[in-house]
This record gives structure tokens, sequence and C-alpha cells, in this order.
């Protein structure tokens, strides 16, 4: 169903968004992948025939609409199950968000297996979602919030983690696969095994990676794993946490309400399986849909070439920003360890302003904090310059770019 | 609206901007930032005889905020403290040929101008009843 030899330039015809003009008649040219994506007409499809064809709610009633509707919801849990190589369907759960999943570990599993005294793990270059939970639960429980840091490469210092786990009071060690700000790519299999060794569980925030990796649950070898549909061509507000069943089983309810139950009565209720357990109330069933819809759309066309693509677009880009006078570049330059973001900085002009100028142009970058202002506190900047890849995105985008940036030099005479 | 709004002088008080710095001995300081850009200013004033005796600001900010910044400090410097509540946006604006600036950045032009609103109400408030001032300085977007 999926066109098999499209080149990443013909498959910009699928993105009808491309198509706009901005700022008096100029190209769009996106380049904030990291924070959204844009979406193919397969996945805006996919959700408009859910509302016009087969609306109704899922699980329950018996008629025509809502069991095609339980079909199209449940056949998109097995495509993100396919997807990320997990092998058993009760193990994924929907969420908002890769935010909400780690809040809802956080919360069902925290609250039960956190306890004063014990230490959570996390890094010097996560997001805010994957370091305010655990600052909240560990306020709350009496519990210790340790950080691995990392050098001047944007890498993760090994050996802070080592000393951390030497303790043997670490409970969890939570960490990006791809740094949002970085692009660092984590050597997962190596934290998650000195985690196994120091019987410390792993959870892994994929927001970043999943859309731009191949991901697999089994070879990981983590206990949690989050990522969000919106920043791999599905809509906004629809997710997934993975956990490793034996994990799973240990953990409370998050929220309750309907769906998540077995039995309610006047004190006393039991609760569904897995995972509606932990689907409460009516589910986002339509972006699910339109999630699986941009699952198949990738799989069309391989995530191998896809990452294959992005890192020759990332080649590009850090040859070419290398040349623009006055800018630097942050994170390593060794594409092995990194994906396509990167942030970058003049010397002293401030990242809204680079922004604003190349809004001018026509040209969606990001610039701020990212949400990440314990790694901004690190490379001691207020704000970086982000531009970030995906799939649609050309050379002559990465060209677009640097004529513009190069203005950004005229104006400030750097 | 694009790299029109860098002129000249927005970038010059951008790269030396005016009233750069502290008055250890101040009256009032103020601090206040933007969470969603992360741009940070404080406001130190020294009041004489109901004047602004002297003014400075330090903090980090983007070129916009730098600017808007130096000529609001430049403007209240010597002012009665009843002048200087009467500031408002369009005086910082207009200063600076801003007045078009789009929403998104519209607070960091004005983040001095609520940090000196805020100053001016703790000094205030310190001396007499100033309800009307504290909403003044909620209301200033």
């Amino acid at each position: 169903m999926m066109q098999k030899t499209l080149s990443f330039e013909e498959l910009r015809a699928d993105f009808p968004i491309l198509d706009r003009k901005v700022r008096d008649g100029k190209r769009l040219v996106y380049l904030d992948n990291a924070s959204t994506t844009q979406k193919p007409n397969q996945v805006i499809d996919a959700i408009a025939d859910y509302y016009r064809r087969y609306n109704a709610n899922t699980h329950r009633a018996v008629y025509a609409l809502a069991e095609e509707a339980t079909e199209a919801y449940e056949s998109a849990r097995d495509k993100v199950a396919r997807f990320a190589g997990i092998h058993d369907r009760q193990e994924v759960i929907f969420v908002r968000g890769t935010t909400e999943a780690i809040n809802l570990v956080s919360y069902a599993w925290g609250r039960q297996h956190i306890k004063k005294g014990d230490i959570i793990v996390t890094t010097e270059y996560e997001h805010h979602s994957n370091i305010v939970p655990w600052q909240i639960l560990a306020k709350e429980k009496g519990a210790e919030l340790r950080y691995i840091t990392i050098n001047d490469d944007g890498e993760l210092n090994l050996e802070d983690l080592e000393e951390h786990l030497g303790t043997g009071n670490v409970r969890l060690v939570a960490f990006s696969l791809m740094s949002n700000v970085l692009g660092t790519i984590s050597d997962a299999p190596k934290i998650i095994s000195m985690c196994k060794k120091a019987g410390a569980l792993t959870l892994v925030d994929g927001a970043q990676a999943a859309p731009h990796l191949k991901v697999d649950m089994a070879e990981l070898g983590c206990d949690f794993f989050a990522f969000s549909a919106h920043k791999m061509l599905g809509p906004t507000g629809i997710g997934v946490l993975w956990v490793r069943k034996k994990v799973l089983e240990t953990m409370s309810p998050f929220h309750g309400g309907g769906d998540m139950i077995r039995e309610v009565h006047k004190q006393e209720t039991t609760w569904n399986d897995l995972p509606y357990k932990f689907e409460a109330g009516t589910p986002n069933i339509a972006d699910v849909i339109g999630f699986g819809a941009a699952i198949d759309y990738l799989e069309g066309i391989g995530m191998d070439r896809i990452y294959k693509h992005e890192m020759d677009l990332t080649r590009y880009a850090l040859e070419r920003l290398s040349a623009v006078n006055g800018l630097k570049i942050y994170g390593t330059r060794n594409l092995s360890r990194r994906g396509a973001v990167i942030s970058f900085n003049f010397a002293d002009v401030h990242p809204h302003d680079v922004a604003q100028i190349v809004d001018g142009d026509g040209i969606a970058v990001r610039s701020g904090h990212h949400c990440a202002q314990v790694l901004m506190e690190r490379l001691d900047v207020a704000a970086t310059s982000r531009a970030s890849f995906y799939i649609y995105n050309t050379t002559k985008d990465i060209d677009a770019l640097i004529t513009s940036l190069e203005k950004v030099s005229k104006v400030f005479k750097l | 609206m694009s790299a029109d709004i860098y002129h000249e002088m927005i970038i010059d008080y951008s790269r030396n901007p005016l009233n750069f710095g502290k008055i250890e001995d101040h009256d009032v300081t103020f601090h206040d930032s933007n969470p969603l850009c992360g741009d940070s200013i404080d406001i130190d004033m020294k009041i004489k005889d109901s004047k602004v005796s002297d003014i400075k600001f330090h903090g980090k900010g983007c070129a916009i905020c730098m600017a808007c910044s130096s000529v609001l400090t430049e403007m209240a410097k010597g002012k009665s403290l009843d002048d200087v509540r009467k500031l408002g946006k369009d005086d910082v604006l207009g200063e600076l040929g801003l007045e078009h600036l789009q929403a998104v950045r519209i607070k960091c032009a004005l983040l001095s101008l609520k940090v000196l609103k805020s100053a001016l109400y703790t000094y205030l408030a310190g001396r007499t009843d100033a309800d009307d001032l504290k909403e003044e300085a909620a209301n200033l977007y």
C-alpha cells in the first residue's frame, strides 16, 4: 500500500503544509522536527476517515461502528508493538505523550516502590519531562535525585553512573536515548547492562529516538520506554508507554475510572486486564488510529532508509554550519553518536534574534532552552538555536538556512 | 518584519547597553524573567527627593530586550516617581520603532518595563498604600 521507491524529495508531495508560503510568499523551510513533525495526507485522512465513517466508542458496544472503531484502535496497538519490537501487546499502554508516560511511571510505579533513602538517577541532558516528575517523587518520598553529568562533547560521563550504582541504593535510572538539544545518542546497551548488574530498573525516554532510529524493546532490555506520535508524523495528544510485563504487574493504577475496571462495588473495585488497567476513560481513538497510519507510513519508507537520509543531512549541515562566521555548534561531531538535531549559537547574538531573522526568510528553527534548563546551565548559556531534520527535509532546506544565517552574521556585524 | 527590526540602534544598544551594571547601595532592586525564553533582568534604583537619581540594569536577554532596557532606564533616569509611573509600553516601543513587533516578541521588549514598575511598586509599598500600582503592574500587557 505504501510506495516503495519514492525518493525523499518525491514524498514531500504527501505533506500539504510544505507547499505553504509564509512571511510574504517565502517557501516554508521547516526545521523544528525535534519539537513536532508535519503530517502526511495518509495520517490526516486516517483521522478524518474515523470521524466521517465509523466514529464510535471502543470496547463496549456491540453495534457495527463500535466494532470497527475497536478493531482500528487495537490494530494500531499491534502496529506499535511491531514497530518497537514488543512481543506482548499487553505491554503497550496508550498515553497522551512521553510526558504523561513518565508521569505515569513516577506515579504508578514510583509511589509503590520508591522509599526514603532510595536514589533515582537521571542525566544532565534530559528534557524537563524526565527531571521534574522525579523531583516531585523524590521530595515526596525523601528519596534522592542524582545526575549523570556530560562531558564537553555532550556525551554522558558513565563513571558518574558507576559511582551512583555503587551506593547500592539506586532503584531507577531514567535517561533519554537521544538528547533533544545536542542530538547525542546515549550508550543505552552499556547503561542498561550496568543497571541490570546493580539491580536498578531503567526508563528510556524515546521521544527523540523512536522517530529516527530502529528501536527494539526485546533487544534494548530496558524496563520502561516512552515515545510520542507527534514527533514521528502522527497526531499530537497520543503516545506510548511500554513497560516490561514483570514490572507492569507490580504497578498500581494511574487514573481510576471507566474501562480500567473489572468490577466496581460500593467500596471496592477490581482492575481490568493489562493494558486497560492503565487506560482509564474513553481513549483518544482518532489519534491512536492516526498514529497507526504514521507507523505504516514510516515502515513503508523503512527506518534504516530514514536514518541514513537524516545522517546525510546532518553531515551536510554540520559541514556547512561550521563555515558560518561566528557560529558555534554544540555536541559531538562523531556522527555515529548523534542524531539529526543540531544546536548552535552565534558569539553574542541571542537565539531569539537568530530565530526572528531566519523566520523572515520562511525558515522555522527553534530558539530557547528547549525544556532543558539543567543542560543550558551546564553549557552556561541561556538558550540555543536548534535545527532538526526529518524525512521531508533536503539539502536545499539546509542551504536556505545557511544563507539566512549568513544574513544574521551580517546584521550583527560578526 | 524580519531583519528590518534589527536596525543600527537596536544592534548598538544590544552590544553596548546604556545604564548596564549594578548599584550596590540601591534603594530598591527587582528581578524578573520570561519563563518561555529565559530573558532575565534586574533593575537597581537610587531614589532621592521622589526622583530616580540613578538607575542601572543587568541580566541576560536578546537584542530587543537589551535595547529596550537601555532606552527605558535612560527615560526613567532623573524622572519623578510619578512620571515613571506613567511610562507605558508605547513609550518604549515607539522610541525604538518597534510598534509592530509580533506578539511573541513583545514580552522581550517589555520585560524591563515590568521589572521597573515592579521595582517602583516595591519601593512605594514600603511607604504608602500602593494597591493601585500593583494593579497597574499586573495589567502591563
